[in-house]
């Protein structure tokens, strides 16, 4: 029985792994037709069936790429860097919750395997673990590379992961307060009815969490430790062939991992409207076995559904928003963001003192009548005349 | 040789892991001391770390295990790899190995042995023993435990360390303040 129940768990495991790459291989396509559709141009669409095949083909022009290491950079570490992004990259989506459970008979007995790589207690420790083992790719490869441009790179990239690590952590503790766990998958069961998802008891919390995911990911509008204009490449500046190809992937699947993070922490995970009805009709009708697993997989396909409206978000900032200042970066994530998220934790927890769920609404309110106000109350500029 | 090689027999799963793990924190933390450049000093650290995490988890410590990646590992090793860096830049200085420092680090590393050693003996006369009343409790090390010992019985202890972290928080931004006519760089 044991031997079962590992063997599925073998299979989920691998499966999502497959799936974690395979789908930030298909962002970098998204990411340009996206781009393509912003910006009224038609993006790739040369190779395969509207350039489906683009990333393979972009895979195999990195591998064939010659694979350079300048002569004064420290060789192991040099190497060693894209492998720590990659590595600490794929580590995170283990404790994510994809779906319900999966049933199988055994001996008359019915065995549910949750859809899930591991369930720890200790789910969101992990992930900030793994998140904040994330930077090291980045400062030891910038180092590594004996180059001025890479080590400001690498230690921009680290002093930003490092800033808004700490916004992103008090931001989930007013969740972690709410549920009362720190397993992510009691986090995402907690939010089994609509209006009790995250995102309604805690909107501040989610813009601090999904601004901070943003910084974490290195992604546009804080992609300064890549900032071409200043720093030529960043911390890759030296880097050619896979190994650059690596740290562009590590990226993708830093933003596919956020999403899903974001998803399940905010958005009900692989919760839906009409669930339980929903799947008890389908176990009715197909059967306890059959009809629970197809009721998985569909909560498998909500959930995936959120990851890539939510992969698509990114993508849409990205390309609508300029870069920030790096003043302008530190003092958002020190002056503005620990602060609210502090308040926020102190107003959430004199709510539940109260058993009301909602008082994260108290600041967004008052946050929005202040900058209504202060939009009121500034000196409207005189329309310049038009000379003709 | 046989007293050994019995003695890995009676060993299971979990002694394997142990030794094992153990092995290599020894190598790492013997690594930190003898690697010539300070950037493999530090990576040599933050390996120890992981493999004293993998012990926290042996002994059923996942909080503390994870809390010890996060800090450690996450925070005050990129912090410390962030100043060698910036040191890194200019050229290799060997002064700081003078006959004084090295008098000096024996002196303390001297002390410290001499702690450890009586510690060690002190502690090894008092030898806990698990008593059969007291079954095996696997929650012991959760957080949940954790956090009713830490805010019941540990209660002043525990404030008091956070009050110490903000006595030293605002230490550190009062030194790092930059006063009214500084430089800026």
């Amino acid at each position: 029985m044991d031997v079962t129940v590992l063997i599925v768990k073998g299979i989920i495991i691998l499966v999502i792994f497959g799936i974690t790459l395979l789908i930030a291989t298909y962002s970098t396509y998204a990411e340009r037709k996206v781009a393509a559709f912003l910006q009224d141009r038609i993006g790739p669409n040369r190779a395969g069936p509207w350039g489906l095949l683009q990333p393979i083909a972009d895979a195999g022009k990195m591998f064939f790429k010659e694979d350079f290491i300048p002569s004064q950079a420290s060789k192991w570490l040099f190497i060693l860097g894209p492998c720590l992004a990659m590595l600490t990259a794929l580590m995170s989506s283990a404790v994510i919750p994809f779906g319900d459970s999966i049933r199988f008979a055994w001996n008359k007995v019915n065995y549910d395997v949750a859809v899930q790589g591991i369930e720890i207690n200790i789910g969101v420790l992990y992930i900030f673990g793994v998140v904040s083992l994330g930077v090291y790719g980045v400062m030891v490869g910038g180092w590594a590379s004996n180059n001025k441009f890479s080590l400001l790179g690498a230690i921009r990239a680290a002093s930003q992961n490092i800033s808004y690590e700490i916004a992103l952590g008090l931001s989930l503790i007013a969740i972690l307060m709410m549920t009362g766990s720190l397993s992510v998958r009691s986090i995402v069961n907690e939010q089994a009815s609509f209006f009790e998802w995250n995102i309604f008891t805690q909107p501040l919390g989610f813009i601090i969490f999904l601004t901070c995911s943003f910084a974490e990911c290195n992604r546009t509008p804080f992609d300064l430790p890549e900032c071409e204009t200043e720093l030529v490449g960043g911390y890759h500046t030296e880097y050619s062939s896979m190994k650059l190809g690596f740290y562009l992937f590590a990226e993708y699947i830093n933003m596919f991992v956020s999403s899903a993070f974001i998803s399940a922490l905010y958005f009900g995970g692989f919760h839906y409207p009409f669930m339980n009805e929903v799947s008890g009709l389908l176990e009715k009708s197909l059967g306890v076995v059959a009809g629970h697993n197809v009721a998985t997989a569909l909560t498998v396909v909500v959930f995936f559904a959120k990851i890539f409206f939510f992969i698509f978000f990114f993508m849409w900032v990205r390309w609508t928003l300029p870069r920030f200042r790096y003043d302008q970066l530190m003092n958002l994530g020190w002056k503005t963001f620990i602060p609210l998220a502090i308040l926020n934790v102190v107003v959430t927890g004199a709510g539940l003192l109260y058993n009301f769920k909602y008082s994260s609404w108290l600041i967004a309110i008052v946050m929005i009548v202040l900058a209504v106000t202060s939009i009121a109350r500034t000196p409207k500029r005189e329309p310049i005349p038009q000379k003709i | 040789m046989t007293e050994t090689l019995n003695f890995f027999k009676t060993l299971t799963g979990t002694g394997y892991l142990f030794l094992g793990l153990t092995t290599v924190t020894l190598f790492c933390a013997i690594g930190v001391v003898t690697a010539r450049n300070p950037i493999y000093s530090v990576l040599a650290l933050i390996a120890t770390f992981f493999c004293l995490s993998g012990h926290y988890i042996l002994l059923n410590a996942q909080f503390l295990a994870a809390v010890n990646i996060i800090v450690y590992a996450g925070a005050i090793m990129v912090l410390f790899l962030f100043t060698i860096m910036f040191l890194n830049l200019r050229k290799e200085d060997e002064e700081s190995k003078t006959n004084l420092t090295k008098m000096a680090s024996v002196v303390v590393g001297g002390l410290l042995m001499v702690m450890l050693i009586t510690i060690f003996r002190a502690k090894s006369a008092q030898v806990p023993t698990v008593s059969p009343n007291s079954p095996f409790d696997s929650r012991t090390g959760l957080v949940e435990q954790l956090g009713n010992l830490l805010y019941s019985d540990y209660i002043l202890p525990f404030e008091l360390a956070s009050v110490l972290f903000l006595v030293a928080m605002v230490g550190a931004v009062m030194l790092g303040k930059r006063e009214a006519g500084d430089r800026h760089f």
